[in-house]
Order: C-alpha cells, then sequence, then structure tokens
C-alpha cells in the first residue's frame, strides 16, 4: 500500500469537464467511497489533448509543466490524472524536461513569460486513476469493501494507446511482478476481477479507438472502434470497461454512427471501469453518472441488480 | 512466404508475356511476370533536410527501414497504401514523386504511437508522419487536412484561453471544413442525450457553451505562447525556403 497516494493532487482536464463528465464523477465517488483524498489543481490548464503537439510539442510540454508546476506550489509531490490524454502529456513533459534541453528552454522562456516558476523534472510524479486505486487500495482492499459483486458480468478491458505509448515515458512500467505492462496492461483487469468481474481474453486492449482524429477523419474512427466492439463480442464480453473519455466518447459515437452509417449493430455496453466499481462498492448508478454515458446500459445493469 | 508490402508493386510497372519461351523453357503466362525496370533522375536533394527541420521530424536520418512502423501502425492495417517505412524511404532519397502519389493520406496517421514504440532506433515515425503531412501542406501539395484545421482550431482555443470548451471545438470545426452539423448520426447522438440526462446537467453543459471556461492570470501565458508560434512558423518556412508569411493586418 502506497501511502502517500491517499491525498494526491487531482487534474480532472478538459474532457472531464464536457464529455468525459461521468468519469469524474465516478471518479470522485469512488475515492470518497475508499477514504482517499483528491484535492484539484488550482487554475490548471488544458494539456494540449493530441493537436498541440502537431504545432509544436515544446509547447505541450510546457501546458503539461504548467499544470506540474501547479501541482508543486500546492505542496504535492503526486498528481492523479485519469484521462489517458492528460496523464501521456504530463509523463511526457517530464520525460522531455529530464532529457531534452530544448524543451526544457522553451519551459523557462514560457513560464518566465506567464510569471510563474518554471516546473523541473522530478518533482512532482504523475499517477494514472488506475494506479491511484491499485496502489493504495489493491485487490485485497477492494475485496473485503465489496457490497455488490460484478460476480458474472463479463468484462473486456480496454486501455487504448496513451496509456502505454510509447514505452519510454513511463519508467515505472514492466519493472516485472506487481508493475504495469505496456504490452499487456492489467491494473484495470486486476481491479475489476477483484470487484468479482469476470474479465474476458480481450486481444485488442491497447489498440486503438482513432480517437486523435474521431471527427476528422470518421470513417476511419468508425472502422477502428467497430472492430473493437464486434471483437469484444467475439470474446464473450458484455461491457467493456474504459479509463480513457476520449476512447469512452470514440466508442460511444462510433457504435452509433456504425449503425447509422455502416448499418452495423452492436449490443455491448460501455462503462468507465469508475462507474463499475463505484457499483460494486455499493455506490448508486446515478451517483457514479451512468445516466450521462450515451451507451444505455441500464437494462444489464438492471438485469444485474447493479447500482 | 508471403511478400511483404506487396500494394508497392503497381499494376502498371507489371509485364507479362502470354508466350514466352527461354533458353527452351515455357515461361508463358504468370511465369514471366517481372517488374519494368525504370530511371529515375528528378531527385530532391533536400527533401529529407526540410523534413527533419519541422516538429517531430528529427529523427528521421536514424532509420533503417527495418518495417517495424508499417509493421504496427494501425492505419496501413485498413489501407496498405499507409506505409510510414516506404515513405521515409522515399523522403531520405529525395523521391518526392513517388511520395507525392500517396501526398492526399499521410495526415490519416492516428498518433496511436504503436510505431514509436516499435521502432529500435528512436526515429520517432508518429512524428515524422505529422512533419510529412506539414511539409506538404506548406510546400502547397496539398490543402490544410481535416485534421489540420481541427489541430487548429483546438490550439487557439487552448492558446487563447489556455482551456478548450468541447461544444465550441465541434461547431467551429464543422463550419471550418464546411460540414453540416446534421448529420443523422449526430442528431442521432443528441436524442440519445437529451432523452436521458437530466436537466441541471443540460443546463450545465449549456452554461459552459455561453460562459468559456478560462484559466485565470493565462495573459502572460498567451502573449507568450502566441509570440513562440509566430518565429516557430518563420522558422518552418525559413528550413524549407519559403517566403516569410504576409503578417495579418
Amino acid at each position: 500500500m502506497t501511502e502517500s497516494y491517499r491525498r494526491v493532487a487531482y487534474y480532472p482536464g478538459c474532457a472531464l469537464e464536457g464529455t468525459g463528465h461521468a468519469y469524474d464523477r465516478s471518479t470522485r465517488a469512488v475515492g470518497k467511497a475508499l477514504g482517499l483524498e483528491l484535492v484539484e489543481l488550482d487554475n490548471w490548464n488544458c494539456c494540449g489533448a493530441m493537436e498541440v503537439k502537431n504545432v509544436d510539442p515544446k509547447l505541450q510540454t510546457y501546458l503539461s509543466a504548467r499544470n506540474l508546476a501547479i501541482a508543486e506550489k500546492m505542496g504535492f509531490s503526486t498528481v492523479m490524472a485519469p484521462c489517458n490524454g492528460c496523464y501521456h502529456n504530463l509523463k511526457k513533459a517530464e520525460y522531455d524536461l529530464a532529457n531534452d534541453p530544448g524543451s526544457t528552454a522553451v519551459n523557462e522562456r514560457l513560464s518566465a513569460k506567464a510569471g510563474h516558476a518554471a516546473y523541473r523534472s522530478g518533482k512532482v510524479a504523475t499517477i494514472h486513476a488506475l494506479d491511484w486505486i491499485k496502489q493504495t487500495i489493491g485487490e485485497e482492499g477492494l475485496k473485503v469493501r465489496v457490497k455488490n459483486s460484478l460476480a458474472g458480468l463479463r468484462i473486456a478491458n480496454y486501455y487504448g494507446c496513451m496509456y502505454t505509448r510509447p514505452r519510454h515515458i513511463f519508467p515505472e512500467k514492466d519493472k516485472g511482478t506487481g508493475s504495469e505492462s505496456t504490452a499487456k496492461p492489467h491494473f484495470m483487469d486486476d481491479l475489476l476481477a477483484a470487484a468479482g468481474a469476470e474479465c474476458v481474453e480481450y486481444p485488442l486492449k491497447t489498440a486503438c479507438c482513432g480517437g486523435a482524429h474521431t471527427l476528422s477523419d470518421s470513417d476511419t474512427s468508425t472502422k477502428l472502434v467497430l472492430n473493437l466492439l464486434t471483437t469484444a463480442e467475439a470474446c464473450g464480453a458484455e461491457v467493456i470497461a474504459t479509463e480513457c473519455p476520449t476512447c469512452h466518447t470514440g466508442l460511444e459515437m462510433h457504435q452509433v454512427r456504425a449503425e447509422k452509417v455502416l448499418g452495423k449493430k452492436t449490443s455491448v455496453k460501455i462503462l468507465y471501469f469508475t462507474q463499475l466499481l463505484g457499483m460494486a462498492l455499493g455506490l448508486s448508478r446515478r451517483r457514479v453518472g451512468v445516466q450521462e454515458n450515451l451507451s444505455d446500459a441500464s437494462a444489464l445493469l438492471t438485469a444485474r441488480r447493479l447500482g | 512466404m508471403p511478400i511483404h508490402e506487396k500494394s508497392l508493386i503497381r499494376k502498371e510497372d507489371l509485364v507479362t508475356h502470354e508466350r514466352l519461351t527461354l533458353e527452351g523453357v515455357d515461361v508463358s503466362g504468370d511465369w514471366s511476370t517481372f517488374i519494368q525496370p525504370r530511371v529515375l533522375t528528378n531527385y530532391n536533394e533536400r527533401m529529407e533536410q526540410e523534413i527533419a527541420a519541422l516538429p517531430g521530424g528529427e529523427g528521421i536520418h536514424r532509420c533503417w527501414q527495418c518495417g517495424s512502423c508499417t509493421n504496427s501502425c494501425t492505419v496501413n492495417a485498413i489501407n496498405p497504401d499507409f506505409n510510414p517505412r516506404y515513405w521515409i524511404y522515399l523522403i531520405r532519397l529525395g523521391m518526392e514523386s513517388e511520395l507525392l502519389r500517396d501526398k492526399d493520406i499521410v495526415w490519416q496517421c492516428v498518433s496511436c504511437n504503436k510505431c514509436t514504440y516499435a521502432c529500435p532506433r528512436d526515429v520517432n515515425p508518429e512524428g515524422v508522419m505529422k512533419a510529412t503531412a506539414h511539409w506538404l501542406e506548406l510546400k502547397g501539395y496539398t490543402k490544410p487536412s481535416p485534421a489540420a484545421e481541427f489541430d487548429a482550431e483546438f490550439s487557439e482555443q487552448v492558446f487563447a484561453t489556455g482551456r478548450i470548451e468541447e461544444g465550441r471545438v465541434l461547431r467551429n470545426f464543422f463550419t471550418r471544413t464546411g460540414q453540416k452539423l446534421n448529420q443523422p448520426w449526430l442528431v442521432a447522438l443528441v436524442q440519445g442525450l437529451v432523452r436521458r440526462l437530466p436537466l441541471g446537467y443540460l443546463l450545465r453543459l449549456g452554461q459552459a457553451a455561453v460562459l468559456r471556461p478560462r484559466a485565470r492570470r493565462w495573459s502572460g501565458a498567451r502573449a507568450g505562447i502566441e509570440e513562440y508560434v509566430r518565429e516557430r512558423r518563420a522558422a518552418d518556412r525559413r528550413a524549407l525556403a519559403l517566403a516569410p508569411e504576409e503578417t495579418e493586418p
């Protein structure tokens, strides 16, 4: 158990205030139910997502460095980001500031113009919501807290791209037993299995949903998402568990689009892993924001007496 | 063994003799298929250097053509013509006219980073794809792609306010690219949302659209970023030996 993660700085990011609001809601609710404290970063800014790096990666580094500087100023040594994009960009900034003098120079220059202290690498560790729950509560801790087991619910765990790639920005991964794997991540599988779920073998757990071009190249995204959905169904899953708002919204949107444009209907439901964990911990559906999902899982949840 | 990257063999380059006997051996039909030899003379010797000068392209010189990028590529799996290894090969040899045959699909890289994960030489092929798409656009070979329009809309909002509002990004992107908002699948999405969402949440979404979320004390960062972006754009144009951009009034 990692005590230092019991009270961490929280970086929700833009998506969690918009389309991914259910992820924000369920993350906070699960934290509260588990006795973990989140303190939102004061006056945070957008991380630049997948777009600003295409103007110049060094600008993305600055945007994330500003958020890390805020966490440091607030006295935190750990910042937790549930969004894969935010998490990835904070990790990337940490890596670039430690290894690329050019990025450091741009960060110092822009921080000076913006009127705040420039962030230096090594001061604040970035973790994902999965690390946060896995390292503080863990499987054994979850098992004793489960009030409403997910027993019998067949789940495909989908991690997407930004949680594991590229490998070099995640130095704590691939360190053997107990650490996360970049080739075959398992933290979400571990947590949901501890909550009683039956996690199916899902070969596409780190495949791409086309999220970066979800609107600019919708046909490609629909093809990629349809492949994720039909494969999950072929693997026997009733639910795809997600841990990224871009993936989650992409899966939901393109499930509808595949039906409307390609005439391909799939019925697998899409839920955030925090929504599933929350219901296992006895929280109501409303409390974890199931009504905010585009993918309507209510019939399935009622049949399984969840939430 | 299957022929790897078979998509690179173009039908118009193949010659097959229906009836042919060579040194007494009958090689009629498919047995005599071969690729016509060709001579290339119009190399662009500056192409690698120019793409390497754009953000993301810096590592292109390290490529040793192992093909891990193409082998792992998400887009290649649905369109074999999307071939990062081949494009890097063409760029490094300066075979501009060959690269231009694929100019309209380079922007489709989805940034999944599978190539960057697999690359043994730290080329950052994902960045090279972005730099190449950028190069094609700067040279005037392609119009700004839908992805470039999306990046521009998104980045402008971030630079101006430190934050984005998703509804605004979507609406402005559709306007910029001349698409209608009443596409059947989008309408179905919104109808589904409105049917199930509580009124309070809908009001909150509406409020975010009117009162744009913004970071406080952002003006210094904004000025710094905008100045940096201007310098960057000027440097990119210099690297490609293009005339400086007209400054907007």
